[in-house]
């Protein structure tokens, strides 16, 4: 029996177990994600969130943790972790939230104490929507809170790096949502699924850019496996620095792999923090439960209890944006789309805005919704552009679709038009002018042509006269040869048959 | 300027020094430090001076006075500052070996107001080690001599305050108070000292013990300058999300009012054990009190006797962790010789904290451990909201509160330092008010046969503090301190 094989990119190590053993097992997987709030300013003092300044600069008394100085929170941050609840179905913790100080040394850490919130979360109670093998699965949202984030300790790169760790403290009170899924997650692909539709939401809704190379979205797992029928779930372990999609794929496969191995072969698993190394693509033990951190939670004095008046709340939620999934259930319902195509046409708020703008100059959203899919995203993939950046204006776009839907220009004169459009931005009429592209519907005027290709091709006449249709396809091509194409081809079927009739 | 005249200076009197001419802001300031300079041997109660910033801010005051310009309530008053209090460029130890060359990069609000208001800063008093005492023995730069009688502790942990008022060495000064740490030392030197509703005065810039208990607030030879110096430096701070929009009356024009028939309670709880000296001090301050016209009535705050496990249990929580940021990484002195990142914090907070913090981050990070959680820190807090419950209660019957501040007055260097227990039980009756956040205050009340200070504590609704201070004031006038 061939042993199915989970291997990390340049890994040498790999986990043996055979597909139908693992078939007999199920994973649980809840997923924490952190996401980096887009504020200008920092969650409890006034200094700049920018990425890339010189360290140790975008700093104060405050996110430094100077004696004597205190946090004040900043409102905008507030403002967009409630939307970010609010985009995942959640309750506003009423009458108030909580802030609570985890306590943990770190050089990195400069209070000694991330502020952060414990048992009263902004947030609870909500569910993220996913698609998967064209199935929905509603995965719960257990929590939404915010914190603090600490600064970066960097241990290589400097001439003495062997003997010192230096602290960059920039980063140090940049606000941080932590979004806590239910374990609800039954294989890596729903894990997947659930991070991108979950940067997708966050992205809509524009509480962060969820730059993961920048670490505005960062994962970890909780995984456990579980024979199938079992309803219990198996001792759990959380997986740390699943900080890109592939990672978290390649992590949750081994690490499932692995757990799947320790108990077939008898084994138990250790309840423990394991830490995913992307170079072996391996998860590797860090600490086990005894050894596990108590962070000591205690209500953080210095900050008063959140309050979210119904008022604000109101205000918040009248500031929302469409959601991904309200977007896609219209997109099927005003514009005909299939569940696939408005899944596509939403995966991004751009996109779906620019498909918009077309659809609604057009008098055939479903053909502007595969000229978007396909023509488009694939010109601009290849140029490695973004949507915002196409040459080509939705309004232009819609003006090429319906030249075809009128039946001015043919499907096949449109892929040239919108070739030349990408390339030089301009109008289809605009090309179409200067270029004399315009589609020949004058019947008098093809059935000169026809007749002349008739008359200079008498052996195949016959062969049609004589039941062979498919020569049919031969006229029509010389025809199309002889008007560059601009021949209008339904009138040119019909003048044939006519003729040749 | 004579040594006698220094040493009895009050704000008015600097005030009509200054207006009549008769010395300029500079040469106060320079005749203050002198003398302060001079006299401060005796009692250590400053443990550095701030010459350049203190000249700095009398040429100030002369050039608004120069300019005809006001230069605000304290001009040109010399002032000592609690060495917990930041202060921008001048060192701020903590009385901490961690932050033994600590220099602050800013200042804190009450520091920023006090000289907005034209306070002359002379130098940063001695204290309890990160202001964890009742003694001022836990000072790393060691202990601090009361000038009533030297062979005795001058209370904690604002020791160097109230000694340096009290010595006349500044005419006020900045302290700070978690749970007595004002009023224990200001009746112990036989000065007034007040503890602010909690959020009147900013924190921002107080270097934080027990954050929801730590409270900055004035010393003073009399009543009147310690509700000045109170003026100055309450009020909104929007550094400080703890502090309160209250708006701040104005407690100096709010002194001389009548107080005939203010209710005063007076807790059967705390005179039960109360057979000393004190007692009989606090008793004939009852007696003048009831001379002036208040209506004196028994009352009860039930939960007193909790009040010291509970107190104890929530500043040494959120002592553990206010003090985790001294870990020898950043400001904070570092261990050398250590090979890893433990061994750098173990020994840089091994050898930089004293025995009391030590104690006290021993036993916060126990009461804040899994699984004892619920059992003390938040029982404590449990306990806590009863306590402030007694003196809402209480508040309904009477408009005041009046106790003894502590059982016993100032007691020799060394008699308590061995025994923790016996130091923190010394808190009993301040601890109350701290944990409910309400103002109280220190007034003298007499001395002991032996000359030794007596306080009266008076506390009050949260907000009242124009109603305790008028309540101190005519008490003062009336000759409380010689009862």
């Amino acid at each position: 029996m061939p042993a199915h094989t989970i291997e990390g990119m340049a890994s040498t190590a790999s986990i043996q177990v055979s597909p139908d053993v693992l078939a007999r097992y199920e994973a649980v997987i809840g997923l924490e994600v952190h996401v980096q709030l887009a504020t200008r300013t920092k969650i409890f003092c006034a200094c700049p969130t920018s990425f890339g300044a010189p360290p140790n600069t975008n700093v104060c008394p405050v996110c430094l943790g100077l004696p004597g100085a205190l946090p004040v929170l900043n409102r905008a941050a507030v403002e967009m972790a409630v939307k970010a609840a609010l985009a995942l179905n959640c309750t506003i913790r009423q009458p108030y939230s909580q802030f609570a100080r985890k306590n943990y040394f770190y050089p990195d850490l400069p209070k000694g104490y991330q502020i952060s919130q414990y048992d009263k979360p902004l947030a609870e109670n909500g569910w993220l929507e996913i698609f998967v093998d064209g199935r929905r699965k509603r995965i719960g949202i257990t929590r939404v809170h915010l914190e603090d984030d600490a600064g970066k300790s960097l241990h290589e790169g400097f001439g003495d790096s062997d003997r010192y760790t230096y602290v960059d403290l920039n980063r140090c009170g940049t606000p941080l949502i932590e979004i806590v899924s239910e374990p609800d997650l039954r294989s890596p692909e729903e894990a997947y699924a659930y991070l991108n539709e979950l940067k997708l939401l966050m992205q809509y809704v524009e509480v962060s850019s969820c730059d993961m190379e920048k670490g505005h979205l960062r994962c970890d797992a909780n995984v456990s496996v579980r024979q199938r029928g079992v309803e219990r779930f198996g001792t759990k372990t959380e997986v740390k620095n699943l900080n890109s999609f592939r990672f978290l794929k390649q992590a949750l496969e081994y690490e499932i792999a692995r757990q799947v191995a320790v108990l077939e072969s008898g084994g138990t698993i250790t309840q423990e923090t394991r830490l995913y190394n992307p170079d072996t693509g391996e998860t590797v033990g860090m600490r086990t439960k005894e050894h596990a951190h108590d962070y000591r939670y205690f209500p953080e004095p210095d900050l008063l209890p959140l309050k979210i008046s119904q008022a604000w709340l109101d205000r918040i939620r009248a500031s929302m944006p469409e959601l991904p999934a309200q977007k896609r259930a219209r997109f099927v319902r005003q514009y005909g789309l299939r569940e696939y195509d408005a899944q596509v046409l939403t995966l991004s708020r751009a996109l779906s805005d620019y498909f918009e703008r077309a659809a609604a100059a057009s008098r055939d959203p479903r053909a502007v919704a595969n000229w978007v899919m396909g023509d488009l995203l694939g010109a601009l993939k290849a140029e490695g552009k973004e949507i915002t950046e196409s040459p080509i204006r939705p309004e232009q776009l819609a003006e090429l679709v319906d030249l075809i839907a009128t039946g001015e220009i043919s499907g096949k004169l449109g892929k040239e038009i919108f070739a030349k459009m990408f390339a030089t931005g301009d109008s289809p009429r605009t090309i179409i002018e200067r270029e004399g592209l315009r589609q020949i519907s004058d019947a008098d005027a093809l059935s000169r042509i026809i007749d002349e290709i008739l008359a200079a091709n008498p052996k195949q006449v016959e062969l049609y006269k004589g039941g062979k249709a498919g020569v049919l396809g031969f006229f029509v091509g010389q025809v199309m040869k002889a008007t560059r194409g601009q021949a209008n081809p339904q009138l040119v079927n019909q003048l044939l048959k006519e003729k040749l009739g | 300027m004579t040594a006698t005249e220094i040493r009895e200076l009050t704000i008015e009197r600097v005030r009509q020094g200054l207006l009549s001419r008769r010395f300029s802001a500079l040469e106060l300031a320079q005749a203050a430090l002198e003398f302060a300079q001079k006299e401060n041997p005796k009692t250590n109660a400053y443990l550095h001076f701030c010459p350049e910033r203190a000249l700095e801010a009398a040429r100030r005051v002369d050039a608004q006075l120069a300019a005809g310009e006001d230069p605000g309530p304290l001009a040109g008053v010399p002032v000592a500052v609690k060495d917990v209090i930041l202060t921008r460029g001048v060192r701020t130890t903590c009385a901490s070996r961690l932050l033994e060359n600590y220099v602050p990069p800013y200042d804190a609000t009450a520091v920023v107001r006090l000289e907005q208001a034209g306070g002359v800063i002379l130098g940063k008093t001695n204290c309890d080690e990160f202001a964890m005492g009742s003694s001022n023995e836990n000072s790393a730069f060691g202990p601090v001599r009361n000038p009533v009688a030297p062979d005795r502790v001058p209370g904690g942990s604002s020791g160097g305050s109230a000694a340096a008022v009290a010595q006349g060495t500044a005419v006020v000064a900045l302290g700070s108070d978690t749970g007595g740490s004002i009023r224990q030392p200001a009746s112990f030197c036989g000065v007034v000292g007040i503890t602010p509703t909690y959020g009147r005065v900013s924190r921002y810039g107080l270097v934080a013990f027990a954050s929801s208990l730590d409270h900055i607030g004035p010393f003073a030879r009399n009543v009147r300058d310690a509700a000045l110096l109170l003026q100055v430096i309450a009020g909104r701070d929007p550094m400080d999300s703890t502090s309160a929009f209250a708006p701040v009356p104005d407690y100096v024009a709010e002194l001389s009012g009548d107080v005939r028939g203010v209710k005063v309670g007076l807790p059967r709880e705390y005179f039960r054990d109360l057979t000393s000296e004190t007692g009989e001090k606090i008793a004939q301050g009852v007696e003048l009190l009831k001379r002036l016209g208040c209506e004196v009535r028994e009352i009860s705050l039930p939960h007193t006797e909790y009040a010291i496990a509970c107190y104890y249990i929530i500043c040494t929580a959120e002592a553990s962790s206010n003090l985790a940021r001294y870990d020898g990484v950043r400001y904070t002195r570092r261990s050398p010789h250590s090979e890893t990142l433990s061994d750098m914090y173990r020994n840089s907070r091994g050898e930089g904290f004293g025995a009391e913090c030590k104690r006290r981050i021993m036993l916060g990070t126990y009461v804040l451990s899994a699984g004892y959680y619920e059992a003390y820190y938040l029982k404590a807090q449990k306990v806590r909201t009863l306590i402030a419950r007694d003196f809402t209660e209480a508040f309904r019957e009477v408009d005041l509160i009046v106790t003894p501040v502590s059982p016993f007055p100032a007691f020799r260097l060394g008699e308590k330092i061995a025994d923790p227990l016996a130091m923190y039980l010394s808190d009993i009756y301040t601890i109350t008010g701290s944990l409910a956040g309400i103002p109280c205050m220190s007034v003298p009340c007499g001395r002991t046969r032996e000359g030794l200070p007596v306080g009266m504590q008076i506390l009050a609704r949260h907000f009242d503090e124009a109603g305790m201070l008028r309540l101190a004031y005519a008490f003062e006038q009336a000759g409380g301190a010689e009862v």
